[in-house]
């Protein structure tokens, strides 16, 4: 784990990616995504060419595959509803293997793993490769509204701190005899819960003060400036470029 | 006599629920002075400090900061001029990285680029920590915290530091390598503590406050020394300790 800030997605590197300004990536993601989402779900072949454009985003980031693989944890939820989906769904029928599955939930199911690992596989490129704080001066660069700007940067900041003392309470509890085993350990962990709400609550208060006395005055003062040239857009649009053709092409094709 | 740093004249305050907290203070701090506040807990010392740069403000009585009158327009300058140090390192460093957080006063001020950069490492330099700059607050250790949240408000070249517990949960190194940064700052300080040994080797003067009301201001030793005093006001040296 590096020292640097955000341990938890982010990892150190010099590749293209990593050195891309932090607000030309994150346009370029978001593009990059609702290209593909734009492609229709029939085309399962351009699919899978998005899926290795995705794919070969992560690879270029030259992050070792067991530091990537539990990053696309991320996607399993949407990788079950995907397996239920041919089973549940109505229409004609086909059979795969001992059971009759509905085709319009196959393909169904189909776009959904393939555009939705595509999004996963080129967010977690993103993530691995750029820092939690310049991701808040991404969105503060974008002219995201303050006060989202500020919520992000604060769970930048203070996720370990609530994480930390979290895991304090939870050893407090340990060491009077707690475990958690039936219903009747909810309501100690329901007061715990309760407890760490009102002590975060209590910090925001005070955090509130010391900012304020430091002269803020609502608005989070732009210290480094953001800048990317032509060439830098260009190469964080690439994807999302290619993506928007691939689309327009299965629709006129 | 020069004009104080620091001048509060009669403050008084009750919180919104009606529980008053401060009957009439008054509080003169002069350039170049470092003054310990004493008190049980309770006498008001966090409602007198919060008063000193405007997040309160007095039901009757008025403070200055070296001659300027703390008002609702002149809540800036009177923020740069008294850096208030809180006594969570947590609450003070709420930026993603020490660079940033240490840039934010200043850059309240309005200084950018070059400027802002220089004042950033001049003020971890000033606590020893310049090589901490790019390092997320989370990742230090509570002293190497507690120093950087102190390098967080000297960027703002304060008049006057207010440190609030500034030796509690360190460890006796710490502790003792924060006094020396401490007495080499160029600064008038105000000290809030309990820590009564820190009072006496890095304070001159101490003042007591004791159920909202300034009850002794002198020499540290002098007031430390006053043992019905120091019994009337719950304040009592650690085991051992003499002056």
């Amino acid at each position: 784990m590096g020292a640097g800030p955000g341990a938890h997605l982010h990892i150190e590197g010099t590749s293209v990616l990593h050195q891309l300004p932090p607000h030309a990536k994150l346009v370029g993601l978001l593009a990059f995504v609702l290209a593909v989402v734009s492609v229709p779900r029939a085309a399962t072949g351009a699919l899978l060419v998005l899926l290795v454009v995705a794919a070969g985003l992560l690879v270029s980031t030259r992050v070792p595959l067991r530091l990537v693989l539990p990053r696309l944890a991320v996607e399993v939820p949407f990788a079950l509803f995907a397996l239920v989906l041919p089973f549940v769904a109505v229409g004609p029928r086909v059979a795969v293997g001992p059971f009759m599955l509905s085709e319009p939930g196959l393909e169904a199911a189909a776009a959904l793993l393939l555009k939705g690992t595509a999004g996963v596989l080129s967010a977690v490129a993103f993530a691995v490769t750029t820092r939690p704080r310049d991701l808040v001066r991404a969105l503060q660069h974008l002219k995201v509204p303050d006060s989202l700007v500020s919520i992000a940067s604060f769970m930048v900041r203070y996720v370990d701190v609530v994480g930390d003392q979290m895991r304090r309470m939870r050893v407090a509890r340990i060491s009077r005899g707690f475990t958690a085993r039936s219903v009747r350990a909810w309501p100690p962990l329901a007061a715990s819960t309760g407890a760490l709400f009102i002590r975060s609550y209590e910090r925001g208060e005070r955090v509130h003060l010391a900012m304020v006395s430091r002269g803020w005055s609502g608005r989070m003062p732009v210290t480094a400036p953001l800048t990317a040239s032509a060439g830098q857009w260009a190469l964080a649009l690439a994807p999302a470029v290619i993506a928007g053709l691939v689309s327009v092409g299965v629709r006129l094709g | 006599m020069s004009v104080p740093v620091l001048d509060v004249r009669g403050v008084a305050f009750a919180y919104p629920g009606g529980h008053q907290a401060l009957f009439g203070v008054d509080l003169h701090v002069h350039r170049g002075e470092r003054v310990a506040l004493l008190g049980p807990n309770g006498a008001g010392k966090t409602t007198l400090v919060l008063h000193l740069n405007g997040i309160l403000t007095p039901g009757a009585g008025s403070v200055s900061v070296s001659g300027l009158p703390v008002t609702d327009t002149n809540l800036l300058e009177v923020r740069r001029r008294v850096g208030i140090v809180f006594q969570d390192p947590d609450d003070q460093l709420f930026m993603p990285t020490v660079r940033d957080d240490v840039a934010f006063g200043p850059a309240n001020l309005g200084l950018r680029g070059d400027e802002l950069d220089a004042r950033v490492v001049e003020a971890l330099d000033l606590v020893g920590v310049a090589d901490l700059a790019d390092r997320a607050p989370h990742h230090l250790s509570f002293g190497q915290r507690r120093r950087v949240a102190i390098a967080t408000v000297l960027a703002m070249r304060p008049e006057i530091l207010v440190l609030d517990e500034p030796s509690s949960n360190l460890d006796p190194a710490s502790r003792r390598e924060l006094a020396g940064i401490l007495r080499a700052l160029d600064v008038t300080v105000l000290m809030v503590t309990h820590d009564l040994p820190y009072a006496v080797e890095l304070c001159e003067r101490a003042v007591v406050l004791s159920q909202g009301s300034v009850v002794a201001d002198g020499a540290t030793r002098e007031v430390l020394g006053d043992a019905a005093l120091m019994a009337r006001h719950r304040l009592e040296l650690p085991v051992g300790f003499s002056i």
